[in-house]
């Protein structure tokens, strides 16, 4: 077949590809600044902390919190949600979750568990629907926490926060969310919505590079309650050998990875730009088209439902009597589709819509998806629908 | 004309210090990032330094930001 430019549609797992302007701040950072940020007081030194800072101010625009020295940058959202877990939770702490998370939030749940933390686990419907009062008959009396994802990395199905989030602030919890696939494409006002404890990633939604991310921390929590995960330089308070007690600096020991920051900067100055409801409407309009087009086919099954109405710009689907890895290789090969096939790190949720034994395989587009892109997809799923041949 | 009279506010990091600034820009308060000058002593390396007429203003400018600072002194 005639050779032809890729397309893409794990934006899920990581967007592609960037604005110009990520790349360019960069190499720029790389350079003409490249000293480490908030170590010494020369003036390159300044300019990187100063780039820092102003990404740590992006964010925390972004996502409507107030304080962005309570943005606390880590490599991922597995890093802002293990900071989050393993600092607030104890023996003998009980957890809620939902049955829809990614292993993101179940491993370290799972390890908190076998060190004495309580772990409730609550049931979503197979279309991966989360009910707010399951979530509140499962609070006990020593409930500290609750995390949901905002929305699933496998059925793209937003899950309820508002609801829940009204709940823990009646009940005095605190709610953790991890908008990993929510950050850059669906509007998130921490403070209204009631979220205490925000992890993102940068480089999904947010379009900058792998290697960045975090958790932020909103008013409801206290950081003197919440242990750091690594303790180390910070490059404050150097007279001391214990660990400075105030944020970001608490939760941030070691060189931070600047040059990745000068990009996320890049990256989510371009989403404020945009505007997040410009890129989700561009992102429904993508998926309209990718869920009539499958659910037109036959042999397809579609999970999580087929509206656009609630969801992230993901999908899962399958082909009767066709693995998802084949799948998965098949668009690859003769398409040039790359999706993601498999459990996409998320086993309890494929438990969740039926889906366990082998997975799925998942379509992502993103802001630089083309209506061609979407066209072309569907037409590689059509030809292997008709078992015609490369 | 006499020589401006300035002060600096000494912050707990760098992370503060450039939270500071933004504030102040966002204030219209002239402020500049500085090396912490020698007969101070602080561990971050930078300071905030101000026209000490705007004292009164950074004072409730930085309480207003929760932003935590360690001292503020004159330096001339």
């Amino acid at each position: 077949m005639p050779q032809q430019s890729p397309i893409y549609l794990d934006n899920s797992a990581t967007s592609w590809p960037k604005p110009p302007a990520v790349a360019e701040a960069m190499t720029r950072f790389l350079a003409e600044v490249g000293a480490s940020p908030g170590r010494s007081g020369h003036s390159l030194s300044i300019d990187s902390g100063r780039i820092v800072y102003r990404a740590r101010a992006a964010v925390a625009r972004l996502f409507g919190a107030p304080d962005p020295l309570r943005v606390v940058f880590g490599l991922n959202a597995t890093d802002g949600i293990n900071q989050a877990l393993y600092g607030l939770l104890g023996a003998g702490d009980h957890v809620i979750t939902s049955s829809m998370e990614h292993n993101s939030v179940m491993r370290p749940l799972r390890a908190l568990e076998k060190k004495g933390t309580d772990l409730t686990v609550v049931d979503c419907s197979p279309d991966g629907e989360l009910d707010p009062a399951e979530v509140e008959d499962a609070i006990r009396p020593r409930t500290k926490l609750v995390v949901l994802n905002h929305a699933s990395n496998v059925t793209g199905r937003l899950l309820p926060v508002t609801e829940v989030a009204e709940i823990c602030r009646r009940r005095d919890l605190l709610l953790l969310l991890d908008a990993a696939q929510t950050g850059g494409t669906v509007p998130i006002e921490m403070e209204e919505m009631g979220v205490d404890l925000l992890a993102f990633t940068g480089h999904k939604g947010l379009l900058g590079p792998q290697g960045t991310g975090g958790l932020i921390f909103g008013g409801r929590v206290d950081v003197n309650e919440v242990k750091p995960l690594k303790t180390g330089g910070t490059g404050s308070r150097s007279e001391l050998e214990v660990q400075p007690e105030f944020s970001p600096d608490k939760f941030e020991s070691g060189t931070p990875n600047a040059v990745g920051l000068a990009g996320l900067l890049a990256g989510v100055r371009f989403v404020l730009e945009t505007g997040v409801d410009k890129i989700r409407a561009h992102e429904d309009r993508l998926m309209r088209r990718l869920l009539d087009g499958l659910a037109a086919m036959d042999r397809v099954t579609l999970y999580g439902g087929t509206r656009t109405a609630g969801r992230t710009a993901t999908l899962a689907f399958n082909i009767a009597g066709m693995s998802p890895s084949d799948l998965g290789l098949a668009l690859d090969e003769q398409h040039g589709v790359q999706a993601r096939a498999g459990l996409h790190c998320a086993p309890a949720a494929h438990r969740t819509i039926g889906t366990y034994e082998e997975g799925s395989v998942r379509f992502s587009p993103g802001f630089f998806t083309t209506q061609g892109d979407v066209e072309r997809a569907l037409e590689g799923v059509a030809a292997i629908v008709a078992g015609g041949a490369p | 004309m006499s020589a401006p009279v300035f002060s600096v506010v000494l912050f707990q990091s760098t992370n503060a210090a450039l939270r500071g600034e933004d504030l102040a820009e966002q204030a219209g308060i002239p402020v500049k990032l500085i090396p912490v000058p020698r007969q101070l002593s602080s561990d971050c390396g930078v300071c905030l330094r101000f026209f000490r007429t705007d004292q009164a203003r950074m004072e409730a400018m930085l309480s207003a930001g929760n932003v935590p600072i360690d001292a503020i002194e004159p330096i001339n």
